[in-house]
């Protein structure tokens, strides 16, 4: 599903370069379950950005479900963003003013969606959740693990083909954050790709295939176990 | 684009009333300035139609002669002074009553004199004038008779009084048929004008008219003032014209040496004056609506940088440059179509008040400042918001979403 072949991304800081990714070729079928680990720096955010088309490699071809996403308008991609791909932050990055439900409904009216349909698609999508005694409920009135379930509500409301996580259980304690990982790994078992970026090693190992990373180059692919 | 705009409108009407206080200081600036424009020009308009009624009131038929020439032959100052090099006299007059073109004439004297009765006295403006001013001025009279029908050369001893001149020198007695001295002379008084009629630069309350070869007597003077012609109709007018300037040619051998304004003349020199007042008055007033239009853009650009996290996470749900462009846009013109629509109602309550405080000035904005005030406000909004909206279709999301 993900085909990325010698991806570099150079970032110009001053008169210096910072490899932030450094010839990274990776394949990754639809449906798996993986998680990036590594130390700060090593280049695991950029990696997933590149992979959200939030971010462009400096070189490299990236190809999404076999069709080469690298050089897409701005258009186009955010079109495939919005889509195939659903983002989930550690910040949560929820809009303070709107409700659940309607944090949950953004997709859906970018996609443009007609109401109705909307409606119904964000209401399974928080009961999918265990939220929707929540749903009008502002973030600030909920929990930071309800938080993040809302936001992973948003990134699945779309139906996409792949989650992107960036440590999302890094704002969580050990037991919302154990909740928010079983929920993403319920998504996986029904078929979304789940690609999660953590600090944490009893996360990070929960993954079919470990990727980790060094120094913006793949250091090692551990493939094989099986979720605990 | 997927984006459908009654969602974006909603989206942006939820962001500008998720920061009321911001919001509310543009709508009140955007208000202000176009209730600035819409309360000025409807004063402009006002002041326009208050002196076209005027001088509709005082006959859009008559013709002022005046001697000496004016250089361009139409409304000036100087020919409104009426500096004399060949004198107008009566029988001038009474040459220019022979035209079908003409309906009415009076020749005119004023001047200042003292008026007293019983031994109370007081400066008045004199006018010496014919029986048929009055219907040329469209004067109405309270008491008694005008000036008598009579030949215009006779210097008949009697006197028309203003209302306030009644009551000051004669107080609770009897006016009519008493002996007004003015000056050395005596008159009789046989009218009183009354107090309702008003017109440009006459105080009707406050004057003596005397027969016009009275006037000459008392001012010791063999010439007029001026003539007023009132011609048949508006289209006997221009042949009117004619006819006195070629009257009076003749009559003063040959020599050019008057100059006739029409009513018509004058009026539209002030309704042309008056008209552009408005629209300059509207143009300063629009002028906040520029610094409405800039605050926008500060406030925008604020908004923009506030709401980095928010336009970075749109970016990430699918959201194209165009269509955060198309967000930035609908805020800003939300935010402008609401201030100016506020200022059109506040505007229309100033020219209601000013209508009840003012009741001569008709203040009542015209529409096209109505419509233009509208335009600019969302045109400026519009416009000045194209900096920070493009500001936002370019931000990293990367750099948005990382920043906390
Ligand atoms: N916008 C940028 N400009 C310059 N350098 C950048 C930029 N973004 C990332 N980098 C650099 O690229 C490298 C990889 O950064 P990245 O954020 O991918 O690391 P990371 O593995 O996610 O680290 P962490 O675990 O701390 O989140 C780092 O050296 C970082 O300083
Ligand atoms: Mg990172």
């Amino acid at each position: 599903m993900i085909d990325l072949e010698h991806i570099h991304r150079d970032f110009q800081v001053g008169d210096q370069f910072v490899h932030a990714l450094d010839d990274v070729t990776l394949h990754i079928d639809a449906g798996d379950y993986v998680s990036i680990m590594g130390p700060s720096g090593s280049g695991k955010s950029t990696l997933l950005n590149i992979i959200g088309l939030l971010d462009r490699p400096t070189g490299g071809t990236y190809r999404l479900n076999g069709r080469d996403v690298t050089d897409l308008s701005d258009a186009e991609q955010a079109h495939v963003r919005n889509r195939e791909i659903g983002f989930v932050f550690q910040a949560f990055h929820l809009v303070p003013r709107l409700t659940a439900f309607e944090n949950v409904e953004l997709p859906l009216i970018l996609a443009g969606m007609e109401p109705a349909e909307r409606q119904e698609r964000v209401r399974e999508a928080l009961e999918a959740m265990g939220l929707t005694a929540r749903a009008r409920h502002k973030p600030d009135q909920l929990s930071g693990g309800q938080r993040q379930r809302v936001a992973i509500a948003r990134a699945t409301v779309t139906r996409p083909n792949v989650i992107l996580a960036d440590e999302p259980t890094g704002n969580l304690d050990h037991t919302s954050g154990g909740e928010v990982v079983r929920t993403l790994e319920a998504l996986n078992a029904q078929g979304i790709a789940l690609i999660v970026v953590t600090h944490d090693p009893l996360v990070g190992e929960r993954a079919r295939r470990q990727l980790h990373m060094l120094d913006g180059r793949l250091h090692r692919d551990v493939s094989g176990h099986a979720p605990a | 684009m997927r984006l459908h705009s009654r969602d974006a409108a909603v989206f942006a009407w939820g962001a500008l009333r998720g920061y009321p206080a911001r919001t509310g200081l543009m709508l009140l600036a955007m208000a202000i300035g176009v209730a600035a424009v819409v309360v000025l020009t409807a004063l402009g308009e006002g002041a326009r139609r208050y002196v076209v009624g005027e001088f509709s009131a005082l006959g859009t038929n008559l013709l002022i002669v005046i001697p000496g020439r004016s250089e361009t032959g139409g409304f000036s100052p100087s020919t409104l002074m009426g500096e004399t090099p060949r004198d107008l006299t009566i029988a001038d007059a009474e040459a220019l009553t022979r035209s079908v073109n003409v309906r009415r004439v009076a020749p005119l004297n004023v001047g200042q004199s003292e008026v007293s009765w019983g031994g109370r006295s007081r400066e008045v403006v004199i006018i010496g004038a014919t029986h048929e001013y009055l219907a040329i001025r469209k004067w109405k009279l309270g008491q008694g008779q005008f000036l008598p029908v009579a030949k215009w050369d006779r210097a008949i001893p009697v006197a028309v009084i203003g209302g306030r001149i009644r009551r000051e020198i004669f107080g609770p007695h009897r006016a009519l048929g008493e002996w007004l001295r003015i000056g050395d002379r005596r008159y009789r008084v046989v009218g009183i004008l009354a107090s309702k009629g008003r017109s440009i630069g006459v105080d009707v309350e406050d004057l003596v008219i005397i027969p016009v070869a009275s006037a000459q007597q008392l001012f010791n003077t063999p010439s007029l003032f001026r003539i007023l012609v009132e011609a048949r109709s508006r289209e006997a007018i221009a042949p009117a014209k004619r006819f006195v300037i070629e009257t009076l040619q003749r009559r003063h051998q040959g020599v050019k040496d008057v100059t006739v304004i029409t009513q018509d003349a004058v009026l539209a020199t002030f309704d042309k004056i008056l008209g552009a007042l408005t629209y300059a008055v509207g143009g300063i007033a629009a002028i906040s609506l520029a610094v409405a239009g800039i605050l926008i853009m500060n406030v925008m650009l604020v908004a923009v940088s506030q709401r980095t996290a928010e336009i970075g996470l749109l970016k990430a749900l699918g959201a194209s440059r165009q269509e955060i462009t198309v967000l930035i846009l609908t805020e800003a013109g939300l935010l402008s179509a609401t201030g100016a629509l506020g200022g059109l109602l506040l505007g229309l309550l100033g020219n209601g008040l000013i209508r009840r405080v003012l009741p001569v000035l008709p203040a009542q904005t015209p529409l096209w400042a109505l419509l233009s005030a509208i335009g600019v406000a969302v045109l400026t909004g519009l416009l000045f918001s194209i900096l920070p909206a493009r500001r936002a279709a370019r931000l990293d999301p990367v750099l948005a979403l990382s920043r906390r």
